[in-house]
């Protein structure tokens, strides 16, 4: 622990609305290294309350790095510069004195703006809606120990599933493209046999969704996964693309 | 008075809920769609119950304050799940795992309750792992299984260290699958402020839009809250920084009784505070207390580094109090022993902290076993505090992580409001005084999942309730109160932040409602509650717009709430003149300071009913032990 | 074959087709390098190999053909991923952070692949209309010297050596990144289509490249 504090100065990107247009305010705070990064803008809200001006907007709610809900750009980098955590894991420790640190909204056309630093997602939930489940209703079901599982794919799967849906990926992407999103859902039940009977038909009706929602295509530039707070392996992508194929040329599905 | 009513089925424990379903009245497929459903929150309790109810027909309605429905906080568990399944042939059974979740509780849980509970957890796993929930497994392809706290046999289920995560996903996307077909609709970004009551049974629920500000009516034949617990009274919690109180307060107020309010769980491994704009806590694994070593200085008010107190000036003050468990006493037992040599003056560097030290450990096993087992918990540590657990010891302190109070409710999870049911950590069914681990999960998509779609059936079917359109006089009443309610925080335009007075009202309850209680405290705590909330009501400034988003505006709103049900969980620890499971008061222990138990004039659910702000009238629903007899809680 | 068409046209088709053709472009660069290369040996041996591939024209033209949609497909998709991939960006950053977590060459493919179409247009030019059509040179057959006299061109050879640096850029990447979007990203085997990747590309770019500069020095004495 260490008392002495630092001295930065924030531009922060506040932006009234979606129509708006937004513009970077400045901010000198002195914040104790041991603060998290939210923590720092809580008390910059709160001190702007205390002069009765409005808050800075942006969301957060685990703070523990396993809910997706925060995601800030800071100095062009999705939760910052440390890799492997989400923003609300980031410690102000790892900044200087006197540094600038520029804090701008994940910024994609499929991410609307909906106040300074606070995105619309919801695009993420309707490719999940057109296709990341396995259909199975409540009861009717074998025993858990029914299918044998291999050790390593079961652990490949859980690999995938751990996708926080928190959007870096998109955000970090020149293209801002799902791809790394997609891929690991498709991934997670492509890996399991629960997920075999809907594998061809869920990878199509999800790129589709994804497609519509005007994400951008994958140049295999992996910022994706470098910036990815749970490491997710863009092999993911490539699976999703293999499975993509295979359904186009396999499936009677002549719609998707 | 309100009449509790538990609505226990008769005959054996073990034929209770068979015999329950067979004998509740079932609603024709046909008319299924005719019935609209309302779920508040969609954790792993709400999204399990609206795929459900979604997949049986009927129509539902979802409502998160999220921007998805993915990102509620029990997607934070890590530890695991239980079930009955004995895959380990260690001897198992539904009974056991019955048994053990009543002792856990301190025996302030309903058996019923606790035994269907213990009953369903088998098919949980199974659903999970065909909704393609990627357990851990052994190298033969089967499922794998760990210990957990309060119990002798392996019946933990889990996803590395992601459990909550995965089994939210899993109900998750149970439910997205059914808005795909068009049986649930989600509504996002709603914040649910009242439940609208025509004629004494829930009808419908009001809700703040929390992109527009509009307030919006909805109207069903039943409603479910499912909202979860509401540790962040005390400010700093595992809670998530949006988990809150207001549904099921709000709820409460309209009629629905609120039970076992004091029943708190405070963990003792958390990393601890480290200064004044920390807003929440995280809690660290409770395995590193399997080889760390916890201790503090001899001396009062020692500021020297760790490393730099000779062994002989270390309290390790577990291993010197309780000589057999050591280290790992019970959860209770653990974090009051902290909070007694911080109180003394001698916490880690003058900090509300003690020491968890590695130095022996690594010594004895070498530091790359200690890699193995604790590599990626030492990193998080790292992450957070900075500093290198292998080199310098931990620094932990307990803190507030599950409520086991909430709405009462009867076996059918139906509140004292008719047509309003509550599920998962909401309701106050299944852990008595106190939670063991791995059962949260447990409980809250038994809840969903296997409980309310066969018990709101049977209301439905029963009772027959009537739709009433959302232009009813009442809903609009209940509109134009939450209008008046959001306007008088805009006005009040003082001079402090909604976060100082939570901050505040935070240390009241965790210096005097936390982990040790006593009359003097708690009488002292209702006063200053009292103090505080008005001081609230005069000089709070609550910025910005009603018609807006207004993140101050919404914190504002739970944090009036947290002012009253502050009150009523000192009330009713004041109350309850004994200690039992999280709830220990100063005054009742025994010589050796574990918890002393009043089972001849405790053994009930205390059901507050709302009279007014700061009114309420205590009603008992006594507990009877038919297959279980009483015993003191001794780990020993 | 509309489902046919709906696929290519799908976000991960439209990266498929440009994997595609990438993955022909760089087999007919290995013969086109083959082909150069000859030059080493000397005016008889260089003069004799364009005289024999002019003996076979109607088969040359027909590859011609093939090769010049390929081209054109690679190039239409690749403008209009780029395009479509701006738009889905939206605003973009005030402070870019992509040097942080992506490689230069991954960045870059559309500015490598301008350049290198510039040069392909200018390439045109200079040798492939001047051997098809230039009547004089068909019947000196003195091609050879047709191309050493080009390198002479200080300009001319700058721009190539420049052009041949961006080519390197552009295979480096493109290389592996056909095979991961043909989905073959195997633990085992990907590590060694990346280190292949890279020595095709940059041994692919330095032989073209050293063909300007052997000429340019030494004018091919």
């Amino acid at each position: 622990m260490s008392h002495q504090k630092l001295n930065l100065t924030l531009k922060v990107w506040r932006q009234i609305n979606a129509e708006s247009r937004g513009t970077f305010e400045e901010y000198k705070v002195a914040v104790s290294p041991d603060s998290s990064f939210l923590e720092m803008l809580d008390d910059i809200n709160n001190e702007l309350e205390r002069k009765n001006l409005e808050p800075i907007t942006f969301e957060s709610d685990c703070r523990e790095g396993i809910c997706g809900t925060c995601g800030l750009v800071i100095n062009g980098q999705p939760h910052g510069p440390i890799p492997r955590i989400a923003t609300c894991q980031l410690h102000m420790r790892n900044f200087k004195e006197g540094d600038t640190i520029y804090i701008e909204p994940f910024r994609a056309k499929a991410f609307p703006i909906i106040k300074d630093l606070m995105v619309d997602r919801s695009a993420m939930d309707r490719i999940m809606e057109a296709g990341g489940f396995i259909s199975v209703n409540t009861g009717s079901v074998p025993d858990g120990n029914a299918i044998p599982i291999p050790k390593d794919i079961a652990s490949e799967s859980m690999d995938a599933a751990s996708c926080i849906g928190c959007g870096a990926c998109v955000a970090a992407c020149k293209n801002a493209s799902a791809m790394l999103f997609v891929s690991a859902k498709v991934s997670q039940f492509a890996l399991l046999p629960q997920g075999q009977p809907e594998r061809y038909r869920r990878v199509e009706s999800m790129v589709k969704v994804m497609d519509e929602y005007g994400f951008g295509s994958c140049s295999n530039t992996y910022a994706c996964e470098a910036e990815c707070p749970k490491g997710i392996s863009i092999k993911n992508i490539a699976r999703m693309n293999r499975d993509y194929f295979m359904a186009k040329l396999k499936t009677e599905n002549l719609e998707a | 008075m309100i009449k509790l009513d538990s609505k226990v089925p008769e005959g054996k424990l073990e034929e209770k809920w068979t015999n329950h379903k067979f004998n509740m009245k079932l609603v024709n497929p046909a008319n299924k769609r005719k019935y609209d459903i309302i779920v508040v929150g969609t954790g792993l309790a709400g999204a399990s119950a609206a795929a459900s109810l979604g997949e049986l027909g009927y129509n539902v309605k979802a409502f998160t304050f999220h921007d998805s429905a993915r990102r509620a906080h029990s997607i934070a568990a890590q530890g695991g799940i239980n079930a009955a399944k004995n895959y380990q042939n260690d001897g198992d059974s539904v009974y056991r795992l019955f048994y053990d979740t009543v002792k856990g509780g301190d025996f302030r849980s309903r058996e019923a309750n606790v035994y269907r509970l213990a009953e369903v957890s088998n098919n949980i796993i199974d659903q999970c792992v065909a909704q393609g929930v990627p357990f851990a497994r052994d190298y033969g392809g089967l499922l794998d299984n760990r210990s957990f706290g309060g119990a002798l046999v392996s019946r933990t289920f889990y996803a590395k260290g992601q459990t909550g995560q995965q089994l939210l996903l899993g109900a998750y996307t149970a439910m997205n699958r059914q808005v795909n077909l068009g049986t649930v609709k989600l509504y996002t970004r709603r914040e649910m402020l009242d439940v609208v009551v025509v004629d004494g049974i829930a009808k419908g629920i009001v809700v703040r839009n929390m992109l527009t500000g509009e307030i919006e009516k909805y109207s069903a034949h039943a409603v479910i809250l499912a909202t979860g617990g509401y540790a962040n009274t005390y400010f700093l919690s595992t809670s998530a920084m949006n988990c809150n109180v207001t549904a099921i307060w709000r709820a409460h107020k309209k009629g629905a009784a609120f039970a076992n309010p004091c029943f708190t769980q405070i963990h003792p491994t958390c990393l601890p505070v480290h200064g004044e704009n920390q807003s929440k806590l995280t809690l660290m694994s409770e395995s590193l207390r399997n080889d760390g070593r916890i201790w503090v200085s001899k001396i009062k008010n020692d500021m020297r580094k760790p490393n730099d107190i000779p062994e002989e000036e270390r309290d390790y003050f577990l291993e010197r109090k309780y000589p057999t468990y050591g280290n790992l006493s019970p959860r209770d037992i653990s974090s009051r022993a902290a909070k007694e040599a911080y109180d003394d003056g001698r916490g880690a560097q003058g900090q509300e902290a003690v020491y968890l030290d590695f130095q022996e450990a690594i010594n004895r096993l070498g530091k790359k076993v200690i890699e193995e087992r604790y590599g990626n918990l030492f990193e998080i540590y790292q992450t957070i505090t900075g500093d290198n657990p292998y080199e310098v010891p931990m620094k932990i302190y307990p803190a507030p992580h599950y409520t086991m109070g909430g709405l009462w409710v009867d076996y059918n999870l139906m509140s004292t409001i008719p047509g309003l049911f509550v599920a998962g950590e909401a309701n106050f069914s299944d852990h008595g005084a106190n939670r063991l681990g791995a059962s949260a999960l447990m409980q809250g998509l038994a809840d969903g999942y296997f409980i309310i779609p066969y018990t709101i059936g049977n209301y439905l079917a029963g009772d027959k309730p009537i739709l009433v359109q959302t232009d009813h006089p009442e809903f609009n009443k209940v509109q134009k109160e939450i209008e008046d309610f959001i306007s008088k925080l805009l006005s009040i335009k003082g001079k402090k932040t909604v976060d100082d007075f939570h901050k505040q009202l935070g240390r009241i309850m965790w210096n005097k409602v936390g982990m040790g209680r006593n009359e003097k405290g708690l009488k002292e705590a209702i006063e200053e509650i009292r103090q505080l909330r008005k001081e609230f009501w005069k000089d709070v400034n609550v910025v910005g717009v009603s018609n807006d988003v207004n993140q101050c505006l919404e914190r504002a709103g739970r944090v009036a709430d947290y002012l009253e049900l502050g009150e009523l969980m000192a009330l009713d620890a004041l109350n309850r003149n004994e200690s039992c499971g999280g709830h220990f008061r100063e005054e009742y222990q025994t010589p050796e300071g574990e918890a002393l138990r009043n089972d001849e004039e405790y053994t009930f659910v205390s059901a507050w009913e709302f009279k007014d702000v700061g009114k309420w009238e205590l009603n008992k629903e006594p507990l009877e032990f038919e297959s279980i007899k009483l015993a003191t809680r001794s780990y020993k | 074959m509309g489902w046919l068409f709906k696929a290519l046209n799908s976000s991960i088709g439209k990266k498929f087709v440009m994997a595609l053709t990438g993955v022909c472009l760089i087999l007919f660069l290995v013969i086109h390098l083959i082909n150069n290369l000859t030059l080493y040996f000397g005016p008889e041996t260089f003069n004799t190999v364009v005289k024999n591939l002019d003996g076979i024209k109607p088969l040359i033209r027909v590859i011609e053909v093939i090769l010049g949609l390929i081209f054109i497909l690679h190039i239409f998709n690749g403008v209009r991923l780029w395009i479509e991939n701006k738009i889905a960006r939206g605003t973009g950053y005030t402070i870019k952070g992509s040097s942080k977590n992506a490689d230069i060459f991954s960045r870059t493919m559309i500015l490598s692949g301008s350049i290198i179409f510039i040069f392909l247009v200018i390439h045109l030019r200079t040798f492939w209309m001047s051997f098809n059509f230039d009547h004089t040179l068909k019947e000196s057959h003195r091609y050879y010297e047709a191309v050493v006299s080009a390198f002479q061109d200080p300009v001319y050879s700058s721009f190539y050596l420049f052009a041949m640096i961006l080519l390197g850029f552009h295979l480096n990447h493109g290389f592996q990144s056909a095979f991961q979007t043909f989905g073959w990203n195997h633990k085992k085997y990907f590590p060694f289509i990346e280190k292949f990747g890279m020595v095709y590309a940059w041994g692919t770019a330095l032989l073209f490249a050293s063909i300007p500069i052997y000429f340019y020095f030494y004018g091919g004495k």
